[in-house]
């Protein structure tokens, strides 16, 4: 297991190289300037030449891959063009919001969809079971800002139950935290809800034509530890594997939800920084998620083991 | 069972959101969505009118400018000029403070002049006049010039960006080349460092040992008197967002709704909508001089004949109680306002147009025209600019892109085939644009001037003649004769004037001061 680790995370690190190189050269390509954003719209071309030569864009590509390489190898993330800030202590401001948001939506998701799928594999194409494919296409079909203004003009405009926007830290008290957050996730985890529960049921019925499923019927075990100990525990690979894709995505940084929400996270600071052409920012998030995607996934096969015994590394 | 189990849950977090949201500290925190987020915090480094909004919080200034755009001392107590008109002596009022308690000094103020001047084009002219300026004592100074000079006082009370705030000497002199690090102004408010989450939140206290002047404020002039405690700029960068937290009572101001939003905003009771800047804005279509086919002049002029204003603000505003159709270069309503040299256009002639066309031996190169998409008050402007262009018988190209791609690509000088241009379009703060240096428009000093480049050494000289003149009658007849010459050589055309509203909740905040930036002293909160 430890070798199979060690092999993982040694294989990130041609990953994180090639992401590294296509960030830096996808950015440097692009027809923007940094500069000139950050000039203003009424600079002149001398002003916007003078910021140029300042941020160090105007050294040849090489040169300024090999300055940020060495300096990201040490650690050093480097400033930000516009904030005056390290891109680590910006990128820091933002991790909470964004772990808030990500867990209480999984959480959400997870309870609500996997008993779903599960009543819907056990009651197959029975109303129950065409009512929630009939809510998970839905799910999946609705654009999330639409349910988003949905659920702020019911339950904050008309009802006046929950804010608007914003974002509270857990630190201010559990309350202000917890009212802001219920209206983001709930919009969020209708897709995630969706999804988990289509692939619970599909998994479960799956499983359930299995010879061990016949056999616990006609040792009359109960259906309900039947489906949960039998058929949902032998199903769950692919729901974990669902799961985790999902907070790996959540924690990347849910854009349209953070914007009509409010809430400063990841996801907000990776639109600012790409419309500023904020460099240091942009290479640093994208590195960032990379080595998220890495390690959830690398986290999601070693819970195969745990899930499934047949499945040793 | 569920949905009551539902609706008791919803109804206790209301509660907790209710319990959470009140106290005696919110009646004193102004809590407002401006137009950007505040990501600079260097006023002289950009223009960016974000950042001036900032500056107008932390940093005062040496004089400004009233309600009536005339130079009011603000900083200064008062000035004097010698006969000859090549002294100014300031002094400076008693008792101003930095926020960390120490005194402002004549040196500070010099050494942040000095910095807008090597920045700010209105800053550059005024120092290109000036011999030197030197501390007479902790509380005065003098600027003495080369020769007269008609816009000392203009320059030094410029409104907008950049406006030339007054720093500590440490602060300024950080190369303009360089943002500052230290943020201590001795403005009516502080600025909490420690609490600025760049995307989320900047926040501002009330300065206790600021000492207003004893005049009413008028404009950016007068006494700053802060009435309430902090002020909070939240970053919501979803406009519908930002619009539904000012319904519900979670913000208390929106610097600049999108229009297409007022109505909603008209239609509630608790809401009100304040046109805090009557001077307002204007569109700019401008030309690259360096390229076929605006480097033939009469091209240009052919534009400016097809072009109409009605047709472009309509497609952007919409509403006419947000726009204005006013030839006027230097903005309706101002000192130096004429439509002098303007019959000929500006009145959609297509069919004059054509024929100029003709007359110019235009022989279909194709005039990229640059389009800004993500941008509201910016999106319809290009393409009633293509049509009307391809009215009279040019082969447009319009090129859509966001609005930074445009930014930084207007700065390029190459052809347009290879990844230049040939016109945008833009807009202005009107503050920016009231006479002809600081208008940047009217620049037609070549490699010097802005982006499109203009090269014009007849109207060099006027703005020259402009910049020396001190009779104010004889810099509006200049200002009237640079406007003939900017349409006849087509420097850029005027597409039309508009105006944005703030919208604040209505019986909460009040004595919002009409100004050209938008300020928070004089400004008051209820409840």
């Amino acid at each position: 297991m430890l070798v199979f680790i060690a092999r993982r995370l040694v294989a990130t690190i041609p990953v994180l190289g090639m992401v590294a190189v296509l960030v830096f050269l996808i950015l440097r390509l692009s027809p923007t300037d940094p500069a000139a954003i950050i000039a203003g719209d009424y600079a002149t071309t001398a002003q916007v030449e003078e910021i140029r030569e300042k941020l160090g864009l105007k050294r040849p590509i090489v040169e300024q891959f090999v300055v940020w390489t060495g300096r990201v190898l040490q650690g050093d993330f480097g400033e930000s063009f516009f904030f005056k800030k390290r891109v680590a202590e910006l990128i820091l401001q933002r991790v909470e919001p964004t772990l808030a948001l990500a867990v209480s939506t999984i959480l959400l998701s997870v309870l609500v969809a996997v008993p779903l799928g599960l009543l819907a594999a056990w009651r197959h194409e029975s109303w129950l079971d065409r009512v929630v494919m009939g809510f998970s296409v839905l799910g999946f079909s609705v654009p999330v800002f639409v349910i988003g203004y949905v659920l702020i003009y019911v339950f904050a405009i008309k009802l006046g139950m929950l804010p608007v926007q914003g974002y509270r830290s857990l630190w201010s008290g559990f309350g202000p935290f917890a009212e802001r957050l219920v209206l983001p996730s709930l919009t969020l985890s209708v897709i995630y809800i969706a999804l988990i529960a289509r692939i619970t049921r599909a998994s479960v019925l799956e499983v359930m034509g299995e010879d061990y499923i016949r056999t616990a019927h006609a040792k009359g075990v109960a259906e309900s530890v039947v489906m949960v100990r039998h058929a949902l525990r032998n199903a769950a690979v692919p729901i974990v594997t669902v799961v985790g894709i999902g907070i790996a995505l959540l924690i990347g940084g849910v854009v349209v939800t953070e914007s009509v929400f409010n809430i400063p996270g990841i996801g907000r600071l990776t639109v600012d920084a790409v419309l500023a052409r904020d460099y240091p920012t942009i290479q640093a998030v994208i590195l960032l998620f990379s080595v998220v995607y890495v390690l959830i996934n690398l986290l999601i096969d070693l819970s195969y083991a745990l899930l499934d015994p047949r499945i040793r590394y | 069972m569920y949905s009551s189990t539902l609706a008791r849950l919803f109804a206790a977090v209301g509660v907790l959101a209710l319990a959470a949201g009140t106290g005696p500290a919110e009646a004193q925190t102004i809590r407002a969505v401006m137009h950007s987020d505040l990501k600079i915090l260097d006023p002289i480094w950009t223009t960016a009118y974000i950042v001036r909004n900032h500056g107008y919080m932390i940093y005062d200034t040496l004089l400004s400018m009233d309600g009536k755009f005339i130079v009011q001392p603000q900083m200064a107590e008062k000035w004097e000029v010698s006969a000859d008109k090549l002294t100014y002596t300031f002094t400076l009022r008693e008792g101003l403070l930095w926020h960390d308690g120490k005194p402002v000094t004549s040196e500070d103020v010099i050494a942040s002049i000095k910095r807008w001047g090597a920045k700010d084009s209105m800053g550059q002219k005024l120092l290109s006049f000036t011999r030197e300026m030197k501390a007479v004592n902790d509380r005065t100074f003098e600027l003495i010039l080369k020769e007269p000079y008609g816009l000392v006082l203009e320059s030094l009370g410029k409104p907008s960006s950049n406006v030339p705030f007054i720093m500590p000497k440490r602060v300024a002199e950080t190369p303009a080349s360089e943002q500052i690090s230290d943020f201590i102004g001795s403005g009516p408010f502080v600025f909490k460092r420690d609490e600025w989450k760049p995307g989320d939140k900047t926040v501002y206290v009330k300065f206790d040992k600021y000492k207003p002047r004893s005049e009413p404020a008028s404009g950016l002039a007068g006494g700053k008197k802060v009435n309430v405690e902090r002020v909070e700029w939240l970053a919501i960068p979803d406009h519908q967002t930002a619009v539904n937290a000012l319904l519900a009572g979670e913000i208390d101001f929106i610097e600049a709704p999108p229009h297409d939003l007022l109505p909603v905003l008209k239609g509630d009771d608790s809401i009100k909508l304040v046109d805090w800047n009557p001077l307002g804005n204007q569109y700019m279509f401008r030309f690259n001089w360096l390229h076929k086919p605006f480097d033939n002049q009469k091209i240009r002029q052919a534009v400016a004949v097809a072009f109409s204003q009605e047709p472009f603000v309509k497609a952007v505003i919409g509403d006419p109680a947000y726009y204005k159709v006013c030839k006027a270069m230097f903005v309706c309503g101002t000192p130096l306002a004429s439509e002098h040299g303007m019959e000929r256009y500006l009145n959609g002639n297509i069919e004059e147009a054509k024929k100029l066309l003709k007359e110019s031996g235009y022989d279909g190169t194709p005039v990229v025209l640059m389009h800004s998409t993500d941008l509201n008050v910016l999106t319809n402007l290009a393409p009633v600019a293509a049509d009307m262009m391809r009215r009279m018988g040019l082969n447009v190209d319009m090129q859509s892109m966001d609005w930074q791609t445009l930014v930084a690509r207007r700065a390029k000088k190459d052809p347009p085939s290879q990844g230049g241009w040939n016109a945008f379009l833009t807009s202005w703060v009107s503050a920016d644009i009231m006479n002809p240096i600081a208008a940047a428009g009217f620049a037609t000093n070549c490699d010097k001037a802005w982006f499109g480049w203009p090269c014009d050494e007849k109207m060099e000289q006027l703005r020259d003649q402009y910049a020396r003149e001190t009779d104010p009658a004889k810099q509006k007849q200049l200002a009237a004769e640079i406007q003939a010459r900017a349409m006849e050589i087509g420097t850029h055309i005027n597409v039309g004037q508009w105006y944005q509203a703030a919208a604040m909740r209505k019986g909460v905040i009040d004595n919002m001061l009409v100004a050209p930036a938008p300020v928070f002293w004089n400004m008051t909160k209820k409840g």
